[in-house]
């Protein structure tokens, strides 16, 4: 649940004069247009974006240039976007992710038998 | 599935995409520049043609510079395509890419790759407690969107963009708690070597300098020669804690910002099994690449700092010689053209590289932050260990993709982007080996999540 945002506007920042509105964890937040969702949540005082599988531990963004994946949430039904890579629309639906294991098309990372170093 | 043909691919709208597409275009060539990002700018210049002037000239020249090349893109014949996510490129120049929730292939002749750098990791205790971010993340949220931390934060680690963060926010009005630095005064005696070099490199030297003493005179509290890094805290971030000059220090906050250099992002060269190297002075790999920066995979360019780290200049330089490169090898050039119009640009860009020996000694990452101690989170994914991966060692694992049959490490969504190079060094360390031979992950499509209905929508 939100907190004081560890992230606000510089001083010199102009108030952005265009706003959408989009909802996260169905709590209905106003945020500037243009934006990512991972930007748009940090500043609006949401700092736990996700729970790893493995250790439910929380997780909120680490690189904001699609690296780590710890942005990690689920937008209008869709699990598994990169918070720091999507732009905020009016109206999105943003879940935290809690723990899920991704659903993506991951590489085949390693075949049976291939283990060499 | 439909592909269309173009004659050269290039992958990242920095300046080394920038510059290489523009300069292809020119020579007559068809080019379609694919970046995932809104807007060109690549890392060093985010965000450049959205940032209102005010923004601008916080982030300093250095950054305004990049709006020069910006708009050459955008005067150039450059089909530029934003917000596109290139989740394949394979040997035969085949170039796949996720736009608008499809995914579109191109064929093309040639294929430059400006998919630039990422941040080191920085395994110490907590890094992953949300809070702590990457230097680099939290200039990325300055640079697109003008945020900053609301309290007063805490920098940490080493390197020029710490220090040019550190700079930024100085410049905004941000509070700053304190710079953690992991350099020691004796590190620049040890870099001394290399000093006439970076003296004759005298623009980033000076520069360098100029930033440190802004940071001074705004009366940052300055450590130095911090080791034991850690990150307290249960649910978020509460504190930083090390040791400077022998004493324990604490400094309580929530937002811990981490850097230690950046390295070359390779997973498209891995992924096209073309070699790598390792580089003992960066301390990473890097793909190896001729005098055009043509991979050992014929028609697959890199330029910028995805071929070795060496700035944003000298990437938009490396761009317009792959250019030369390529277009000489599709015919558009003559090789005494191509070699006449490379020799000014070799000149200047051995002139921007003369900094980089001095820089890559001086704030070469500590051990102890890239080697970590057993209880320290390496893979963030799966939440493997040192002291696992170093179990699995004992039990044979001998190298990063053994790591992933042992214990799942690296096999989580990020592909194994922030731990790669801590497991190919806790492992050579482990077996007393050196890391090149220890080796990479091996990279396999899709570099980018794609799901099976992008897929099936191509
Ligand atoms: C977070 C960060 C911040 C930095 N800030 C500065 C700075 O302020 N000043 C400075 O001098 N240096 C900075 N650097 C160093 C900087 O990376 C380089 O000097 C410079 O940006 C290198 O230029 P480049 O063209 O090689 O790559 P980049 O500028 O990194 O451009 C690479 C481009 O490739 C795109 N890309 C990558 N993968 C894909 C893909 N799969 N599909 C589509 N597009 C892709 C990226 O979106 C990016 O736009 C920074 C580095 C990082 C990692
Ligand atoms: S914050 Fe790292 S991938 Fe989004």
């Amino acid at each position: 649940m939100p907190t004081d945002p560890l992230f606000q506007p510089v001083a010199s920042e102009a108030r952005s004069p265009r706003t959408v509105s989009l909802s996260f964890n169905d709590q209905p937040l106003m945020v500037p247009a243009g934006s990512t969702v991972a930007a748009a949540l940090l500043m609006s005082g949401i700092n736990r974006f996700r729970a790893t599988p493995v250790s439910e531990a929380p997780r909120a963004p680490y690189c904001m240039m699609g690296v780590c994946f710890d942005c990690l949430v689920t937008v209008d039904g869709v699990p598994n976007r990169q918070s720091c890579l999507v732009e905020v629309a009016a109206g999105m639906r943003i879940l935290a992710q809690e723990g899920a294991r991704d659903l993506l098309l991951q590489p085949a990372n390693i075949a049976p038998g291939e283990v060499q170093p | 599935m439909s592909a269309e043909s173009v004659d050269v691919a290039v992958v990242g709208a920095g300046p080394a995409g920038m510059a290489g597409a523009v300069a292809l275009a020119g020579l007559g060539l068809q080019v379609v520049l694919l970046d995932e990002q809104g807007s060109p700018g690549g890392q060093v210049y985010r965000g450049i043609t959205l940032a209102p002037l005010s923004r601008r000239d916080m982030l300093g020249a250095d950054y305004a510079r990049g709006n020069e090349l910006a708009q050459a893109l955008a005067a150039s014949a450059v089909r530029y395509e934003k917000g596109a996510a290139v989740w394949q490129v394979t040997r035969d120049h085949q170039v796949s890419y996720l736009y608008g929730g499809r995914s579109h292939t191109l064929n093309a002749n040639a294929v430059l790759l400006a998919t630039g750098a990422m941040e080191r990791p920085f395994p110490i205790p907590g890094w992953t407690l949300p809070g702590v971010m990457s230097a680099g993340a939290a200039q990325i949220l300055l640079k697109s969107s003008g945020l900053a931390p609301s309290e007063p934060v805490v920098l940490a680690g080493c390197g020029p963009l710490l220090y040019l963060l550190g700079w930024q926010y100085v410049r905004a009005g941000v509070p700053i708690k304190a710079l953690v630095d992991t350099t020691r005064p004796e590190d620049y005696w040890h870099a001394r070597r290399h000093l006439s070099a970076a003296l004759r490199a005298w623009p980033y030297l000076r520069k360098g300098l100029e930033l440190m003493r802004s940071l001074r005179r705004a009366g940052i509290a300055h450590y130095r020669g911090a080791e034991q890094l850690a990150v307290e805290g249960t649910e978020a971030a509460a504190a930083l804690t090390f040791s400077a000059a022998g004493k324990p220090v604490r400094l309580a906050t929530r937002c811990v910002l981490l850097h230690q250099g950046v390295v070359p992002n390779i997973q498209f060269s891995q992924s096209l099994r073309a070699r790598h190297e390792w580089d003992a002075g960066q301390l990473c790999f890097s793909p190896v690449v001729d005098r055009w920066g043509e991979l050992d995979v014929p028609g697959i360019f890199v330029a910028g700092d995805g071929a070795g780290i060496g700035g944003a200049q000298a990437a938009a330089l490396q761009g317009r010689l792959a250019a030369l490169g390529i277009a000489s090898q599709l015919n558009a050039l003559s090789t005494a053209q191509r070699d006449h119009q490379a020799a000014p640009l070799r000149a200047t860009l051995a002139r921007h590289l003369r900094i980089r020996p001095f820089l890559d000694a001086v704030y070469q990452p500590k051990e102890e932050n890239r080697i970590p101690a057993d209880g320290v989170m390496v893979c963030r994914c799966e939440e493997v260990t040192a002291g696992a991966l170093r179990g699995f060692v004992a039990l044979g694992c001998a190298g990063p993709n053994q790591a992933k049959a042992f214990g799942r490490c690296g096999m989580g969504p990020c592909q194994g982007r922030l731990c790669g190079l801590t497991v190919t060094e806790v492992i050579a360390k482990a077996r007393g080996v050196s890391p090149g031979d220890v080796g990479y992950y091996r990279i396999r499509p899709p570099i980018k999540p794609i799901t099976l209905g992008e897929l099936a929508a191509e």
